[in-house]
């Protein structure tokens, strides 16, 4: 076999572990699509977020907590490697609550997520008093918030950017342009036919966003991709005002302010709608007043990769092992997972209890 | 202003007054829509108020614009300015913005008749105070009345270069150089296409006349010039190049306070794109054109296209394309039956076969020059984020494949003209890289919103 | 530097530009008036401040941003003088403004 690892996917979450797989010095190869490819990666939001992920669901509430944990690590290793800045910041994050009821669930949640982290979850919950020293332009509509310390954000972009070049600085193989026709496995190995022509490896990981599910397919995985459109939009430059990084309103290193987001199902259509731009530019407004005179530069839609239950899926096939599927919608939060723990468990020398809870097969309907 | 019009045309140049003045005509319920305040478009600016001692520099062709203003004011198509198109998409909704309140326009039929820009000309110290297009000279005698005074330089190449060169001789400004930047074209090449060119010979006769009371004003002109660059502080203070004449190769400075730079027009693609037309790379044109057919019908089948936007035809083709679309939109809204729209357009078409018989040679005699369509890497791309082409080809050559990865990674395209001064040499630096064709490469993908839209506006729909 | 060509008698408007003031000709934009009155720059850049004067005088490359009674980031080249008008140079990054 040409490679150790074959990696299908370019994004955020295929060049972690990429890049995990090669930091371990093994010889890897990434398969990437084109300038035009969906690319969840382009419509994220660069949350790096803790606060209620996971309070339905105890597995993913650690596995949240722990990947936040290793991000610091992360950035001054890619820092060290590339030389890039990707404006991390570890500012803590606000969710604002609008009234009583919103209020009443989101304690519930925080809690909840503390229980199932054994209390190394921290949060707090801001009255609008308290929310108004720490964002003074947030308005009356705003009821309070529930604050996390261990909640940051980051350029999105800038860290895929890195991620790549620690790719390269790790001797990674990179394809760009690729459409994938079928995956083989045989030989003891796996052989994928692509626009580069065929490269083989021991061992694949399938990384690559909607196309999963058809990918997963050829390697006797059933990956249920769930296709969610959300709109985001982007602002002129602004001078720094906001310090906190919120669920719909987050102010960029650039100063630009990015106001998000809408969950749609539409199908494969990554375009705009004015009903939404209206309610994002709305909402956005109606928390921060003084963003009605400010210019809107950009709207864009993109496809999220969902799974049934918003959950991820890391999935080792049965029927051809060494064939592994990752899918997940928080491509930032849990990159140094992916990079770490996730590339070693790829890789067969990282024990991890935690993802077996993460399989596909969770959403059999049938049972034996 | 009503929701729904039969036909809404977009673009209020020479293309956009003549469909809908003939529109109007044909019995259609049409609205012109324009972002600016009075009809014209960029080559016919300010028409109708412009004073007469500018009219008398600017020649009279310009003068053909009051026409179509009058026969658009007189047509009964409803005229609505001051109105930026600020969304549109493939479900052909239109978002104007009219006295800082959207409204959304629908349509049976869509004319989009945009127009055209320049095309960027970057060179080092572009982005210096005092350097501007030859299009904002023409703007400001325009729409202003105003010239360049103390010293000025036009480099460059194009008829708009020669033209604004005369118009500035009329009106007495001095020219301290022009700097011709045109590569110089082989006679087996324009031979031919002179031939073709004929049957539009008074249009070549003007050129030859703007050449020649250039020669005689005495204005230094220089050919075949290489690394033109411009040097300042705060603002432009000189620009330097070198001649190129055999063997001897010279170092030329030249001080000046203006610049003027023009590298021909290239179309405005981004309306076509938004609603979803199909584009295809001109490669004698060195453009995007918008894929039609003679009748103006793009591959969406509610959008006509119509004059520079489309591809580069000039003023008086694009009025003639903007009358054919016209016909074919009645036509298509059954205002008028197959028999009346041919014979109708029979002159028109000739008229415009006349007019396109120029082209070919003009784009032989006048091909962009390939030093500003790839700069050198200290040449700045993107003026609003400050991007540097070195920057664009490292991000090709670590892996970026496309423009819109190339904007990803260095926010090149991503400020507010929204890659309207970078696009075109981002492309090109792409597909110099890695060898690709620009039909492989593409082009920035356009988002709304097209125009500047404030989040209160847009909150208030 | 910028010089009218036909002679004074159309109306006028007075404008305050950084502070001081200047009589224009009515109907003129924004950026074709300070090119008249001869301002060094419209705006520093937000990336470098670099200092900028209109480039295209079209709208589309969005350089001749300037503060326009007190609104930040407008287009000069899209906005016509009027009376009284305050024109200020728009220093890198816009403010959040506050309300007043």
């Amino acid at each position: 076999m040409e490679y150790d690892f074959i990696v299908v996917g370019g994004g955020l979450v295929g060049s972690s572990i990429a890049y995990g797989l090669a930091r371990q010095n093994y010889k890897v190869a990434v398969l990437d699509g084109g300038d035009r490819s969906f690319r969840a990666s382009r419509g994220n939001f660069g949350l790096v977020w803790v606060q209620g992920k996971g309070a339905d669901f105890a597995p993913y509430a650690q596995w949240t907590g722990q990947a936040a944990g290793l991000w610091p690590e992360l950035v001054a290793e890619l820092a060290n490697k590339t030389g890039l800045g990707i404006d991390y910041q570890r500012s803590g994050g606000m969710h604002f609550c609008l009234d009583e009821a919103e209020w009443d669930e989101r304690v519930q949640e925080m809690e909840q997520v503390r229980e199932h982290t054994n209390g190394s979850f921290e949060y707090e919950m801001l009255n609008h008093a308290q929310l108004k020293k720490q964002i003074p332009q947030i308005s009356s509509a705003v009821l309070g918030a529930s604050y996390s310390p261990q909640d940051g954000h980051v350029n999105p972009l800038y860290l895929l950017q890195s991620l790549q070049q620690g790719m390269d600085y790790h001797q990674v193989d990179y394809f760009p342009g690729q459409a994938i026709d079928r995956i083989e496995a045989k030989q003891g190995g796996f052989f994928a036919h692509s626009t580069q022509g065929i490269l083989s490896a021991e061992k694949i990981a399938i990384c690559a966003g909607l196309n999963n599910r058809r990918l997963g397919e050829m390697l006797g995985m059933d990956i249920p991709v769930v296709v969610d459109r959300g709109q985001i939009m982007i602002t002129e430059r602004l001078q720094p005002f906001l310090n906190f990084p919120t669920l719909h309103v987050r102010q960029t290193a650039e100063g630009t302010v990015q106001i998000g987001y809408s969950h749609e199902d539409v199908g494969l259509d990554d375009g705009s709608s004015p009903s939404v731009l209206k309610k994002l530019a709305s909402r956005a407004v109606s928390m921060f007043p003084l963003l009605a005179r400010v210019g809107l530069v950009r709207a864009w839609g993109a496809l999220r990769v969902m799974t049934p239950d918003h959950n991820p899926i890391y999935q080792q096939s049965a029927n051809c092992p060494g064939a592994f599927t990752v899918t997940c919608h928080s491509g930032v939060t849990l990159a140094a997972m992916h990079a770490g723990p996730v590339a070693g468990w790829i890789a067969g020398n990282c024990e991890l209890d935690l993802i077996n809870h993460f399989s596909a097969d969770r959403f059999d309907v049938s049972t034996d | 202003m009503k929701n729904h019009y039969e036909l809404l045309v977009i673009g209020a140049g020479p293309a956009g007054l003549a469909a809908a003045a003939e529109a109007a005509r044909l019995g259609t319920d049409v609205a012109l829509v324009d972002e600016q305040k009075a009809p014209g478009g960029q080559i016919y600016r300010n028409v109708g108020a412009a004073g007469d001692r500018v009219k008398d520099y600017l020649g009279k062709d310009y003068l053909r614009g009051k026409r179509l203003v009058d026969e658009l004011l007189q047509s009964g198509a409803t005229y609505i300015n001051n109105a930026p198109v600020w969304y549109l998409d493939d479900r052909l909704e239109t978002g104007i913005l009219v006295d800082g309140a959207s409204h959304f326009i629908s349509a049976d039929r869509l004319l989009l008749a945009s127009g055209a820009q320049e095309r960027p000309m970057p060179l080092p110290g572009w982005q210096l105070p005092g350097v501007m297009t030859a299009g904002a000279g023409q703007i400001l005698l325009k729409s202003a009345a105003m010239v360049p005074t103390g010293r000025l330089v036009l480099a460059g190449g194009g008829p708009l270069l020669l033209l604004i060169a005369w118009q500035y001789l009329q009106a007495g400004v001095k020219i301290e150089a022009i700097i011709d930047t045109t590569p110089v074209a082989s006679l087996l090449q324009i031979l031919p296409r002179l031939a073709r060119a004929l049957p539009a010979f008074d249009y070549l006769l003007k050129g030859l006349s703007f050449m020649l009371a250039i020669k005689k004003a005495g204005i230094p002109m220089y050919k075949a010039i290489d690394n033109l660059r411009v040097e300042g502080r705060e603002s432009i203070e000189s620009i330097h190049f070198s001649t190129v004449r055999g063997k001897s190769r010279a170092e030329i400075s030249i001080e000046t306070d203006t610049l003027l730079l023009h590298q021909g027009v290239i179309p405005n693609i981004r309306l076509p794109l938004a609603a979803g037309c199909k584009v295809d790379w001109d490669a004698q044109q060195q453009s995007w054109k918008v894929a039609k057919d003679i009748w103006g019908q793009s591959s969406v089948s509610r959008v006509l296209v119509a004059g520079d936007c489309a591809g580069i035809v000039g003023a008086r083709a694009s009025e003639l394309q903007g009358r054919l679309c016209a016909l074919e939109s009645a036509h298509q809204l059954q205002k008028i039956d197959m028999e009346q729209r041919d014979r109708v357009a029979k002159g028109i078409k000739s008229s415009l076969q006349r007019q396109l018989s120029i082209r070919p040679f003009l784009d032989a005699l006048y091909a962009p020059s390939k030093a500003y369509q790839l700069p050198h890497d200290e040449t700045l791309v993107c003026r609003c984020e400050e991007v540097y082409a070195g920057q664009i080809r490292k991000a090709v050559r670590m892996g970026c494949v496309g423009p819109n990865q190339v904007k990803a990674f260095t926010r090149c395209g991503m400020g507010p003209c929204q890659g309207c001064l970078c696009g075109s040499t981002v492309s090109a630096l792409v597909a110099d890289e890695t060898g690709a064709s620009m039909e492989q490469v593409g082009y920035f993908r356009v988002r709304p919103p097209l125009k500047p839209i404030t989040l209160g506006e847009l909150a208030d729909t | 530097m910028f010089r009218l060509i036909e002679d004074a008698g159309t109306d006028t408007v007075t404008v305050c530009i950084e502070d001081r003031e200047y009589d224009v000709p009515a109907g003129i934009s924004v950026a074709a008036a300070v090119l008249l009155c001869g301002v060094s720059k419209v705006r520093n850049t937000p990336v470098s401040g670099s200092p900028r004067l209109p480039y295209c005088m079209m709208g589309i490359c969005f350089d001749c941003l300037m503060s326009i009674d007190g609104v930040p980031n407008q287009q000069a080249c899209q906005v016509e003088v009027a009376q009284n008008m305050t024109i200020e140079y728009q220093q890198g990054a816009a403010e959040l403004q506050q309300q007043g």
